[in-house]
């Protein structure tokens, strides 16, 4: 199962630093999402990027998740050389994880 | 007890004009407020006022304000934003002069200033906070240092009779947050009312990001009418939960799921949003559909304020020079993967030498990383190759080494496009907020 199916999402930056939120559509989905969507899955989704640490917030009352991606944006909207130098396109890629396929540890 | 009306006229110095104008019109607001200012934009104005002392605040300014006033006179809201940039007396003055050209009388029109601080910090041994180095020691001259202050001194040029506000690297939320306390009488250690007020601010402070822009996904997030997409109004009550909502007759859309989003747009713990008058929770925030394009956002709070500002500071970087080039048809990955490898090998002598270059397929692999290998091969690709230099003319070769694959390259290269730009960078350090002397000036019209 996709994540698109049962989450949306959206990224933000300051800084070095990109936060990307995932968001149930269904809070009957959020358990799931709660249990598998680990940092560590994260990670492993989005190995081409350069992340020195993701820390998790959960707000179960929304449910909702807030990653952080330290170090994500190679030196930030002003230094990067990247096209989506905000990282704007992260939280569709994040979209893109398939919540059974397993987890690598 | 009176609920104030706040509507967010702009998020972004480019925003559009037209629906500011419909809410100045039809929002029966209290408050219309622009935020105009991103962490770089006060550093480049900076770099404006230094060559000419007049410049230096938002370009866009005189189209709003063009706009705006001649309504605000029939419909006496109050007007507050940052477009003053590095210049907010500049900013009044011409707004004062708008306002006169415009036939407006009586109009008071306040310049916030005491967000400049360069002169205080330079050659401090305050922390860069990315590179843990003291500023004294940072590998260039800062252009600037901006603090983002906080919502005192708004309130200050309220209570002097403000019509109109302009400030400098004021905190987003703080304009928002401003004007409630004003009204409300709210104490600047009330961390309840404080943290609420910041949810507002940073609920409205994008604009259309929260009635449906950065968030239609077709046929799993569909959205109305996005080219009339409709700015925000927020109806406060004196307690400070407050519902969101936007004018009948406009795109867009105020659900649940677009509160969601832009509660937690640039935010890391939510818990601890850290502001100048305040450190924000919102991690107990409840968010309800009352009915429809009206959201409720209720049970925020907050945390005594650290009394440290975060500060910006600018800094000439490097240059950044870019070529692309297209190709398209049987073969185009192979002929853009060609293309690459001619570059890499064309620059990798250059001199003066590049310091950081990155080449990329659109389409293939500049946004995401590589595809999967077994993908079918794309009918078009266009290569992007992007390097920092020291100066302009070492940025400029990148440009003309694409450029030359028109005739020394792969077959069938087209759409060649080049550039240079000077890259302004920041970086940011933490000040005692007793660094900033704050300064009012009001002008009448």
């Amino acid at each position: 199962m996709l994540l698109r199916d049962i989450a949306h999402s959206r990224t933000g930056d300051k800084g070095n630093i990109s936060n990307v939120s995932v968001i149930v559509h269904d809070m009957k989905d959020w358990p799931l999402v709660q249990e598998r969507l680990t940092p560590e899955r994260l990670r492993a989704h989005l190995s081409w990027l350069p992340v020195e640490k993701i820390e998790r917030f959960s707000l179960p009352q929304l449910g909702a998740l807030n990653f952080v991606l330290h170090g994500a944006l190679k030196g930030g909207v002003t230094r990067s050389l990247a096209l989506d130098a905000h990282g704007k396109c992260l939280s569709s890629a994040v979209l893109e994880l398939d919540l059974n396929a397993p987890a690598c540890d | 007890m009176k609920t104030l009306r706040l509507g967010t006229g702009a998020g972004f110095s480019g925003d559009r004009i037209e629906p500011a104008v419909d809410l100045a019109e039809r929002g029966d607001l209290d408050y219309l407020v622009f935020e105009c200012l991103a962490e770089r934009t006060i550093a480049l104005a900076q770099q404006a006022r230094r060559l000419d002392p007049g410049a230096g605040y938002d370009p866009m300014l005189e189209p709003r304000m063009r706009a705006i006033l001649p309504i605000q006179t029939r419909r006496r809201f109050k007007i507050i934003s940052n477009m003053g940039a590095a210049n907010p007396v500049a900013a009044a003055l011409k707004t004062l002069e708008i306002a006169r050209d415009l036939g407006i009388r009586g109009l008071r029109i306040a310049a916030v200033t005491g967000d400049d601080i360069l002169a205080a910090v330079s050659g401090t041994d305050f922390t860069v906070l990315e590179t843990g180095e003291t500023l004294r020691a940072f590998e260039k001259p800062f252009l600037s240092a901006n603090a983002y202050t906080g919502a005192a001194p708004i309130v200050a040029a309220l209570e002097a009779g403000a019509d109109v506000i302009l400030t400098g690297r004021a905190s987003d939320p703080a304009m928002f947050l401003a004007p409630l306390i004003h009204e409300f009488g709210w104490r600047m250690d009330d961390w309840e009312k404080l943290g609420r007020g910041t949810l507002v601010g940073h609920m409205m402070e994008c604009g259309g990001q929260v009635t449906g822009g950065y968030f239609a996904d077709p046929g799993y997030k569909d959205v109305p009418d996005l080219a009339n997409l409709g700015f925000p109004i927020a109806e406060v009550d004196a307690d400070g939960n407050f519902t969101v909502t936007k004018l009948p007759g406009t795109g867009g859309r105020v659900s649940e799921a677009t509160c969601k989003e832009q509660l937690l747009y640039e935010v890391h713990d939510p818990a601890a949003y850290l502001q100048p008058d305040v450190v924000a929770d919102f991690s107990n925030v409840l968010i309800a559909q009352e009915a429809p394009d009206r959201v409720r956002l209720h049970g925020a709070t907050g945390h005594p304020k650290t009394g440290m500002l975060k500060v910006s500071l600018g800094f000439l970087d490097a240059y950044v020079g870019e070529g692309q080039i297209s190709y398209a048809g049987p073969g185009a990955e192979a002929r853009g993967q060609l293309a690459l490898e001619i570059l890499q090998q064309r620059l990798a002598t250059a001199q003066p030498a590049l310091r950081e270059s990155r080449g990329e397929l659109i389409g293939i692999d500049a946004i995401l990383g590589a595809m999967q290998p077994d993908r079918r091969p794309a009918r078009e690709v266009r290569l992007r190759f992007a390097a920092r230099a020291e100066t302009a003319e070492a940025a400029g070769r990148v440009g003309n080494e694409v450029e030359s694959l028109y005739l020394n390259g792969p077959a069938a290269g087209g759409g060649v496009t080049k550039s240079v730009r000077e890259i302004v960078a920041i970086v940011s350090t933490l000040i005692p907020e007793s660094l900033i002397v704050p300064g009012l000036e009001v002008l009448e019209s």
